[in-house]
């Protein structure tokens, strides 16, 4: 069975088949004569007027098949006082690359039509936006401010914003060199720390006496119907919560014990990766990517080096490509493993499962410590090749011993206890079936990703979509389940853990033929200059499709717009949906099976 | 206990029968108090759930079975500041994140104890320059142990936790600031405020001087 025809069967999706990206523009630009190329150098897309835009998105979702909003960017053209929207659309049933649509607005009064409404993928992207770049997006049922908070003054991720620590604007910096010099930022701060005010503001000292504002509403809704009076109240689940898996907020509002609503709180981890990443070098960003879904280090590299590789024109020799496999789909073990673990001590099986399967992260922790010198934060893909090398030895074992023994032995026997012990287990099913239900045509318009999207029925993967590295070379299926609920989404974790053991069993013969091949494409690097344009890169991350969207200037060394599209992010946008109408102690094993990390949501 | 080199003698000259001189020794309360009080606090202090970022992951590889943290008596990590001795500040403090942790810290009763983990933690890490990172969390509380790491690892983590251990070991009930009126480190932090900008509410004499320094030079 083709995956088209599995999307068929699963739900309503469009009858209409998408044609390739270059078709789908020409056919756009029969229809809407006012649509122009992007003409910058080594750009793709279209640019399309605001008052156009929704009629274009509506025609290329309606009738040219291509449904996926997968990635909404924000842009600040400083140089031609503009401000861009990005967007990249994708076919779900064709696959292959993205038609992108730009929109540029005037910098003083940027205004954009909300695709929201129709795309409900877009909200939290949209939020995004109007936070950091001061778009607005008329239309919008919500727009606020979602990863800093209210009262925040500015648009940080303008070009012309500077944070109080500020020095200049391309790193390494220039006032540090030559001699290295050390300089305390907190010393040069009025303050003596990371903060600036408006010039002249002066705090009444008033504001601040009631402190339960940045807590929302705590609120007691009164029933007013007759009959039974019952009455509605919000409740704040986090950020400090054991089950909400990091820092992240939910304000939720009951009727005795269900889910009436459900807001997401996010931005307690917003680390300002990409503002910090559009002054560093290039090479400089790559262990910021670790830190981004801190559990998949190796995937965030890979999708990172990709992209910046397409921008360098620059191709990995033969052994670092399978090395690179290796370690992605290593990671991709390491990822739904601790998933798994946390579902289930979500939903009450406290700890022990987890336990059952870290003892086989640790494991694979142990060789990346060996082949990278860090367990969790990698560091370990360069532009063009890899940092080192396999290690000799992994605890003192040969290396290729060390991973067959896990791939053959290990894995397997320790996958085979887990399900034996929670698959058919009847308690595990009766708080996983049935609940956190999100349908096909749902996923998609929600820009649902990764395990997400295929437990629903969509068999959507990045490798097989739009195949990158070797993968097209590989044999693995598309892991997809039907049901759309919790327990669904557990079996494609499971089933892609058995895939990605099957996929690294296909490349430990070629890492043994390759044995003593070079690693890197000419020499390593540090200050590597592109050549400039736009480039969109996307992988498969054991959380969802990651892209990165990077810009820069021919020859330059710092990128000018660098944006990640976080799977976990856009993730969440369906979890009111899929929340309403369960109990609240479903909530958390909804949370658990989408399978967030908040590095990566707030980023 | 007899045997715990850790509980010294008191020299005395009060003569001992030689045929006990083995099983006694004569000390006075302080001094036997104080590893006795140490000693049962050292071995269970417990922490607070409270992950922020990556180290949070190493944190819980600490607490599980490959570095076991319950040889530490350390295991009970509970839920509720109200439980807790220990804040592991476990990764990078934003400033959205900060009136929280400030507000959980104070809630925890003493005796407690902050442990800064992590570069991001300790000040700022590689996010330091971010505008929506606190560059240190020691700019808000009084920090304990520093554990450098991006992020630590489990090894790094216990050698934390065995410092903070040997800091238990040299406090003594006559001068813990928890029983003093006003002791130093007890009192209440105060929240910080969400404004324009992260407000420390100590500074806000400093804030008014600054911007009146402003509006003054834009008149002149």
């Amino acid at each position: 069975m083709s995956e088209t025809e599995m999307v068929m069967e699963a739900g309503d999706a469009p009858v209409v088949y998408a044609s390739p990206p270059e078709e789908a523009l020409a056919d756009l630009k029969e229809r809407f004569p006012d649509i122009r190329d992007d003409d910058r150098p080594d750009y793709s897309g279209v640019i399309v007027e605001a008052d156009q835009l929704l009629a274009v998105a509506m025609a290329l979702r309606e009738e040219l098949g291509f449904n996926y909003l997968s990635s909404v960017t924000g842009v600040d053209l400083i140089k031609d006082n503009k401000l861009e929207v990005v967007y990249h659309v994708y076919s779900i049933e064709k696959g292959g690359g993205p038609v992108v649509l730009k929109v540029q607005i005037d910098r003083d009064n940027p205004v954009v039509p909300s695709l929201t409404p129709y795309w409900p993928g877009a909200d939290f992207q949209e939020r995004e936006i109007w936070d950091l770049f001061g778009i607005k997006f008329d239309g919008h049922p919500d727009l606020r401010r979602i990863l800093m908070w209210e009262e925040f003054q500015g648009f940080p991720m303008r070009k012309d914003w500077r944070e109080a620590f500020y020095e200049e604007d391309n790193k390494p910096f220039g006032s540090r060199w030559p001699g290295g010099d050390v300089i305390r930022a907190e010393e040069l701060n009025r303050y003596g720390k990371n903060v600036t005010y408006p010039d002249g503001w002066i705090p009444t000292g008033e504001e601040y006496e009631v402190e339960t504002d940045m807590y929302g509403e705590v609120a007691v809704q009164r029933d007013e119907t007759p009959g039974l009076k019952t009455d509605k109240v919000t409740v704040n689940m986090g950020p400090q919560h054991p089950s909400t898996h990091g820092v992240f907020r939910m304000v939720v509002t009951l009727d005795g014990e269900t889910i009436v609503a459900l807001k997401p709180v996010m931005g307690y981890l917003h680390r300002n990766h990409e503002k910090i990443g559009e002054r560093n070098t290039f090479i400089q960003n790559i262990p910021y990517t670790d830190r981004l879904d801190y559990l998949s280090s190796m995937s965030n590299n890979h999708g990172y080096v990709l992209a910046v590789e397409k921008l360098l024109d620059i191709e990995p020799p033969e052994r670092a490509e399978w090395i690179r496999i290796l370690m992605v789909e290593l990671t991709r073990i390491v990822n739904h493993a601790w998933a798994l673990g946390f579902l289930l001590n979500d939903i009450g099986a406290l700890q022990t499962p987890m336990l059952y399967l870290y003892i086989e992260r640790e494991l694979i922790l142990d060789f990346f410590e060996a082949a990278a010198g860090s367990r969790m934060m990698c560091n370990y893909m360069r532009f063009g090749g890899l940092a080192f090398d396999l290690p000799e030895r992994v605890r003192e074992q040969p290396t290729m011993a060390y991973l067959n023994e896990l791939v053959y032995e290990r894995l397997p026997t320790a996958m085979a206890e887990f399900e034996r012990l929670i698959t058919g287990n009847e308690i595990a099913k009766a708080r996983m079936q049935g609940v956190g239900y999100l349908s096909a045509e749902d996923a998609i318009a929600y820009s649902a990703a990764g395990p997400l999207l295929r437990a629903s029925g969509v068999a959507y993967d990045v490798r097989r979509a739009q195949p990158y590295s070797y993968y097209d070379q590989l044999d693995f299926n598309v892991a997809v389940r039907y049901n759309g609920d919790i327990y669904d989404r557990y079996l494609v974790r499971v089933d892609e853990i058995y895939e990605s053991i099957k996929i690294i069993k296909q490349v430990l013969p070629h890492l043994e033929a390759t044995e003593g091949q070079p690693i890197m494409t000419g020499k390593p690097q540090y200050a590597v200059r592109v050549n400039g344009g736009e480039v969109y890169s996307r992988v498969e991350n054991p959380k969802g499709e990651l892209g990165y969207y990077v810009t820069a200037q021919r020859r330059a060394s710092n990128p000018d717009r660098y944006h990640i599209r976080a799977p976990s992010f856009i993730n969440l946008t369906a979890m009111e949906k899929m929340s309403i109408g369960h109990k609240v102690a479903d909530l958390v094993a909804i949370l658990g099976s989408i399978d967030i990390v908040l590095g990566e949501v707030d980023r | 206990m007899t045997a715990d080199a850790s509980i010294p003698a008191l020299e005395s000259d009060i003569a001992i029968p030689d045929d006990v001189k083995d099983n006694v020794f004569i000390t006075n309360i302080s001094k036997l108090l104080d590893p006795v009080y140490n000693w049962s606090r050292r071995n269970s202090v417990w922490p607070m759930v409270f992950g922020l970022a990556c180290c949070a992951i190493e944190m819980i590889c600490t607490a599980s079975s490959r570095y076991d943290l319950a040889r530490f008596g350390m295991e009970v990590f509970r839920a509720t500041p109200r439980q807790s001795d220990l804040m592991i500040v476990s990764g990078t403090v934003t400033k959205k994140m900060v009136p929280t942790i400030i507000r959980l810290y104070n809630q925890m009763p003493e005796p407690r104890y902050v442990l800064s983990m992590g570069a991001c933690a300790n000040g700022g890490g590689p996010f330091k320059e971010g505008y929506n990172v606190v560059d240190g969390i020691d700019k808000f509380l009084p920090v304990d142990v520093y554990v450098p790491g991006c992020p630590p690892t489990p090894q790094a983590l216990i050698h934390g936790l065995i410092s903070l251990q040997e800091k238990i070991d040299q406090q003594s009930l006559a001068t813990v600031p928890w029983y003093r009126k006003n002791g130093i480190g007890t009192e209440i932090v105060p929240i910080p405020v969400l404004g324009p900008d992260l407000v420390d509410i100590r500074q806000l004499d400093l804030i008014r001087a600054e911007a009146k320094k402003v509006t003054e030079a834009e008149a002149a």
